[in-house]
């Protein structure tokens, strides 16, 4: 090679600069461990956003059943009063569950995303750059939160234009927040654990559709726990989206909730999530 | 700086040795030697199915190294991973760009991933879409680009956090002959200027000849040839002739040299999968 070895920056500045791309010469400085991880995540999550931003249309589209539920559902249950619900009327009662379903409805189905993004290479691109698995699964899972907050505040807005007597308090919205980001998070490792295992869209489809209705019907989504039969009761307990709509419920409404509880169970349920779903990342990038 | 200190020669980019992966049966790599020098283009060349994306994928970091070693300017590919993704530009085979972002916010998520400060993000951004000719073209979304564009932009993601590794996996499949012409011109101005090394691998033999100081010919998971394209090709040419050749013979392409290495001793030069596992079920059959 007749290149001299390593010139030094000032000379190799110059034609840097006259391609007028002398920042492409050096290398980012990495980022220190502990702030990398944040890093990741807001990255991730301001995609989300910017694609929110150019195509609205899922946004709209996904309005549409949980205004349904509320509208029909809601307004007929409102009027027989079959179910007991502690004083508030049933609309009011079951807002929060169908802002809990539709943020799980989106989350569950993330994992198609992931494999789009395997299959067209996008995956395979972020694998190579410096983000550990868990880092870009967690980054993931809060992109997730972060759809399915803004899909929250469109059912919210429904909801309060049906005459919910919902809280505007921001410190209570605040933790509404919080507990659909949370959800969301495990729901979407959930997905993505699964998109791991199948490693094709059509069978995650199949299994997507096959739980999110059997997570929504067994959970104190449409009614208190105390109505079921006890085999059901056990398994509410076991599912995260019912810690989800009890916390949404005692947040906007004022009912009676075990939020310390809740947000336990939701935290563990996410954290048990990444770490499932990124160890089953690997088998994407195969 | 830690050039001249441990194991591997410190000169070179990337060292595979005796590199072997196996997808079930079947050896898609096997026994890799390799080393790429720092500052060249190096093409690897094959036929589908040669091993080539294999032998890429474990050198960045994708896939495990389950037997043999793989350094990448020093680090170990297999222990050292964040090391090695921090110097490496990557652009899959795929067109990997995200359609439903513009295409400054493709190239901003992998300045964010790659750790460029705030400050200087929007600038570093704005200079890669520029040194890919996509400046005009930024604010568009990625699925109104061509498949050039697209190309472009990726080469672009890849360039934004200063790579001193780019490594393209066929490039320019199914490209037009401007838009090939195009990602090479690109690449090798911001080449020039930062001597960052290029590991390239395609089955266009013409685009190797023309663009890569060094080419390997890679079959059946291994190189069984390896040079500049005209001493490959002078090669090819002194063999022919010293057959009873006439010195008036054109000199071979490299299309010639591959055939000549992929086809001695075997019946075609497909190469396919099929055709590789039965070779090897025979060979330890055989012993």
């Amino acid at each position: 090679m007749s290149e001299a070895p390593a010139a030094p920056p000032a000379a190799s500045a110059d034609p840097a600069r006259a391609h007028g791309i002398d920042l492409l010469v050096r290398p980012p400085r990495p980022r220190a461990g502990r702030r990398l991880l944040p890093a990741r995540v807001v990255a991730l999550c301001a995609v989300e956003l910017q694609k929110l931003r150019h195509d609205r249309t899922e946004l709209y589209t996904r309005a549409v059943q949980p205004a349904l539920w509320l509208l029909i559902f809601g307004q007929t249950f409102t009027r027989i009063r079959a179910i007991p619900t502690g004083g508030v009327p049933y609309i009011d009662f079951m807002a929060p569950g169908i802002i809990a379903q539709s943020a799980m409805f989106i989350a569950i189905f993330y994992g198609i995303q992931i494999i789009w993004e395997r299959d067209a290479g996008v995956l395979d691109k972020l694998l190579v750059t410096p983000t550990p698995r868990s880092a870009l699964v967690t980054g993931k899972a809060f992109a997730a939160g972060v759809k399915s907050l803004v899909q929250a505040v469109v059912v919210v807005l429904i909801a309060a234009l049906l005459g919910v007597a919902l809280t505007w308090n921001p410190l209570r919205l605040l933790g509404v927040a919080a507990a659909v980001v949370l959800g969301s998070a495990f729901f979407s490792c959930l997905s993505m654990s699964i998109a791991g295992i199948v490693r094709s869209r059509d069978r995650l489809m199949g299994i997507g559709q096959a739980i999110t209705m059997p997570l929504f019907f067994a959970s104190n989504a449409l009614y208190p726990v105390a109505v079921m039969p006890g085999w059901l009761q056990a398994v509410s307990r076991a599912n995260p989206l019912s810690y989800q709509v009890d916390a949404l419920r005692g947040l906007l409404l004022g009912t009676p909730a075990h939020l310390a509880a809740d947000f336990a169970v939701l935290v563990g349920a996410a954290a048990l999530g990444i770490t499932a779903a990124s160890g089953l990342l690997g088998r994407l990038a195969r | 700086m830690t050039r001249h200190i441990g194991a591997a020669p410190p000169d070179d980019a990337v060292t595979c040795t005796r590199l072997t992966y196996a997808f079930g049966g079947t050896k898609a790599v096997d026994g890799l030697d390799l080393s790429v020098r720092q500052g060249e283009v190096f093409g690897l060349l094959g036929p589908n199915g040669a091993g080539k994306t294999t032998a890429i994928r474990c050198i960045t970091t994708l896939l495990p190294v389950p037997s043999g070693t793989v350094r990448v300017f020093g680090h170990d590919a297999a222990r050292d991973r964040m090391a090695v993704r921090r110097l490496l530009g990557y652009v899959p085979q795929q067109l990997s760009a995200d359609a439903a972002l513009t295409g400054r916010e493709n190239v901003t998520l992998f300045a964010r991933v790659f750790d460029v400060p705030r400050r200087e993000r929007a600038a570093r951004v704005a200079q890669a879409l520029a040194a890919v000719g996509l400046a005009d073209a930024a604010e568009r979304l990625a699925n109104t680009y061509s498949g050039g564009m697209v190309r472009r932009l990726e080469l672009a993601q890849a360039l934004v956090s200063a790579p001193r590794l780019l490594i393209l996996d066929e490039p320019t499949i199914g490209l037009d002959p401007i838009a090939r012409t195009g990602v090479w011109e690109h690449i090798n101005t911001v080449r020039a200027v930062t001597g960052m090394t290029v590991l390239v691998t395609t089955h266009y033999m013409d685009e190797a000849d023309q663009y890569c100081d060094r080419v390997g010919l890679m079959h059946r998971g291994r190189i069984r040839a390896l040079g500049t394209p005209a001493e490959l090709r002078r090669g090819l040419g002194e063999r022919r002739r010293a057959h009873g050749a006439p010195a008036t013979d054109p000199l071979p392409t490299l299309e010639d040299v591959f055939r000549d290495v992929a086809g001695s001793g075997l019946d075609d030069s497909s190469g396919d999968f099929r055709d590789v596992r039965s070779t090897r079920r025979t060979a330890r059959r055989v012993g």
